[in-house]
């Protein structure tokens, strides 16, 4: 099999006393997509975070196209140019207007020059459903559009994976869809991603496999027909249950 | 009372199956307006009668004052204002200079030491220490005292240190300025320096974290983002405390006058003042600090109030 995307070996992370992520490995392979399961606090985020080199890892190799990116030496800059990310609570800019949020990471950031950014950046707003708001502050933008932007934003400089934190989790019910088909397009394109969610029809839909994590551990790892089906290890059954109790799954 | 509320349940219902009905609104609409319009005339009159009510009152009462006529020649006396408030103005020319130079130079200098305060290498600590030190001094010291102190210490140093030769020239701080407006401005600068810095360094940890990592994730250095994502936006959340301390700076413009720099609007009118003891000068002189504060005072009410919006 080719070398994956992503990988994690024996990953570990605590805050102070508290361990978030307790000796993860996975693999994401090219087009593939991976969705991360669990409950809050079960370590998905910090996973991401841990990638992106947003967080240090404290023990463990993650490697981004066979090279290790979690190294001292690595120069992280170059190492977040060729991912995305995408926060559960957008973070755009707000004092940038909507298409200079995008054009911002492909013209400083990969050193576009500006008028080839812009186009670039036009050409995906419009992709994307957000034709004529180039030029509106990001705040006036409903919460759905403003996740497309930051998807936008994210993806404009083709990364090798796109790594996804819960971004349909600060929506109200009726802008979640949107978000979800700017995701599946991605998906389309043969994006490689790892996507943390909560929304588990849509990770049965986009993931090829699902990773369920609990208490820092990736206890089930699979396609989603097994994984949300026919769980093996009982915390996901555990999980699984009470989301159906809940009305979420 | 329970007879009118009844009435008026009665009302509602009625409007209420009128408009089932099709039928315009009930005239519930049009009370509620008509009894609003009668609430803010009445409370226009009030005020309008108790204004003219205190104000003229208190005017009677300090115009019929038996002392009232010295406290006027004194203070308001017309002749003197308008025979001193010519050369008033035109020294004030000189406070706008020195207030519109020493902001430019507090700016710059605030940011460069808010931005050294929050740097994080480990090659910047002596210079994160003196930042810390710079603030921590100059906040603390009264503009007064450190305008004096420069304004007489630095031509006191250049002129101790010349003494080898007759002019008084050839020392090794000859180069250091000894014009008062100059050191007065630098006196300024060097107290306003340390508030605005620290006015920066609030508004640089008022940006959420959560925008620097996202400048991060999207490919930027930690220059980049700084300059790019997070400055920007620490500027603007301070505005308003800025243009706070840029009116502190206006008045206190006016110390530069105790260390002999003439020309300057408040020692103008102190030299107007001295000559027959008539304090009319001292209250054009206001009358200017007045006509630029309040301007930017009522700025700064707009720019607050624009925010919340």
């Amino acid at each position: 099999m080719s070398t994956p995307v992503i990988e994690l070996r024996e990953v570990t992370k605590s805050f102070g006393e508290l361990e978030v992520l307790g000796g993860i490995d996975l693999e994401v392979h090219e087009h593939e997509a991976v969705a991360l399961i669990g409950a809050s606090g079960s370590g998905k985020s910090t996973m991401l975070r841990c990638i992106d080199l947003l967080n240090e890892i404290d023990d463990g190799d993650i490697f981004l196209d066979g090279e290790v990116i979690t190294d001292p030496s690595v120069d992280q800059v170059s190492v977040r140019r060729r991912l995305g990310l995408i926060f559960q609570a957008y973070n755009l800019f707000p004092h940038l207007t909507v298409l200079e949020n995008v054009v911002l990471g492909i013209h400083k950031g990969h050193d576009v020059p500006r008028p080839e950014a812009e186009q670039k950046a036009r050409e995906l707003l419009a992709h994307f459903g957000l034709e004529g708001r180039e030029d509106d502050d990001p705040g006036r933008l409903s919460g759905g559009q403003q996740q497309r932007v930051a998807i936008v934003r994210a993806f404009a400089t083709r990364p090798r994976a796109m790594l996804l934190d819960e971004v349909t989790s600060a929506l109200d019910p009726e802008l979640v869809g949107d978000v979800l088909r700017a995701v599946r397009e991605l998906k389309d394109e043969g994006v490689t991603m790892l996507i943390a969610t909560h929304e588990m029809g849509f990770a049965r839909e986009v993931a090829d496999r699902v990773g369920f994590l609990h208490q820092g551990r990736l206890v089930e790892v699979g396609p989603p027909a097994q994984v949300l089906e026919d769980p093996q290890a009982p915390e996901t059954r555990k999980f699984l249950r009470r989301l159906l109790e809940a009305g979420r799954a | 009372m329970d007879q009118r509320r009844d009435q008026r349940a009665g009302t509602r219902v009625a409007a209420g199956t009128q408009t089932s009905s099709g039928e315009p609104l009930g005239d519930r609409r049009g009370e509620r307006a008509a009894e609003n319009k009668r609430r803010e005339r009445r409370g226009l009159l009030i005020s309008s009668v108790s204004t003219v009510f205190v104000i003229g009152g208190l005017a009677t009462l300090i115009l019929t004052s038996p002392g009232w006529e010295d406290v006027q020649r004194t203070f308001f006396n017309w002749d003197v204002f308008t025979e001193t408030f010519p050369d008033i103005l035109k020294a004030f020319w000189l406070d706008i200079r020195v207030f519109m130079i020493a902001e430019v130079a507090i700016l710059i200098l605030g940011l460069i030491v808010a931005l050294t305060r929050i740097s994080t290498g480990p090659a910047l600590f002596p210079l994160r220490l003196m930042a810390a030190v710079y603030t921590d001094i100059f906040r603390g010291i009264p503009t007064v005292l450190l305008v004096y102190l420069v304004g007489f210490g630095v031509p006191a140093l250049v002129s101790s240190s010349g003494t080898g030769n007759e002019f008084g020239s050839g020392g090794p701080f000859d180069w250091l300025p000894t014009d008062p407006v100059v050191l007065g401005g630098f006196a300024l600068t060097l107290s306003y320096g340390a508030y605005v810095a620290e006015v920066y360094r609030a508004g640089l940890r008022s940006v959420h974290r959560g925008q620097r990592e996202a400048a991060l994730a999207v490919g930027l250095t930690e220059r980049q983002a700084m300059r790019h994502v997070v400055l920007p936006q620490a500027v603007r959340s301070v505005g308003p405390p800025l243009l706070n301390d840029f009116i502190a700076l206006q008045k206190d413009v006016a110390l530069i006058a105790i260390i002999g720099v003439t020309g300057e609007a408040f020692r103008q009118a102190q030299i107007a003042t001295a000559t027959d003891f008539n304090y009319t000068p001292l209250l054009g002189a206001a009358l200017l600090y007045l006509a630029v504060t309040i301007p930017l005072a009522r700025m700064l009410d707009r720019w607050d109030r624009g925010r919340v919006r």
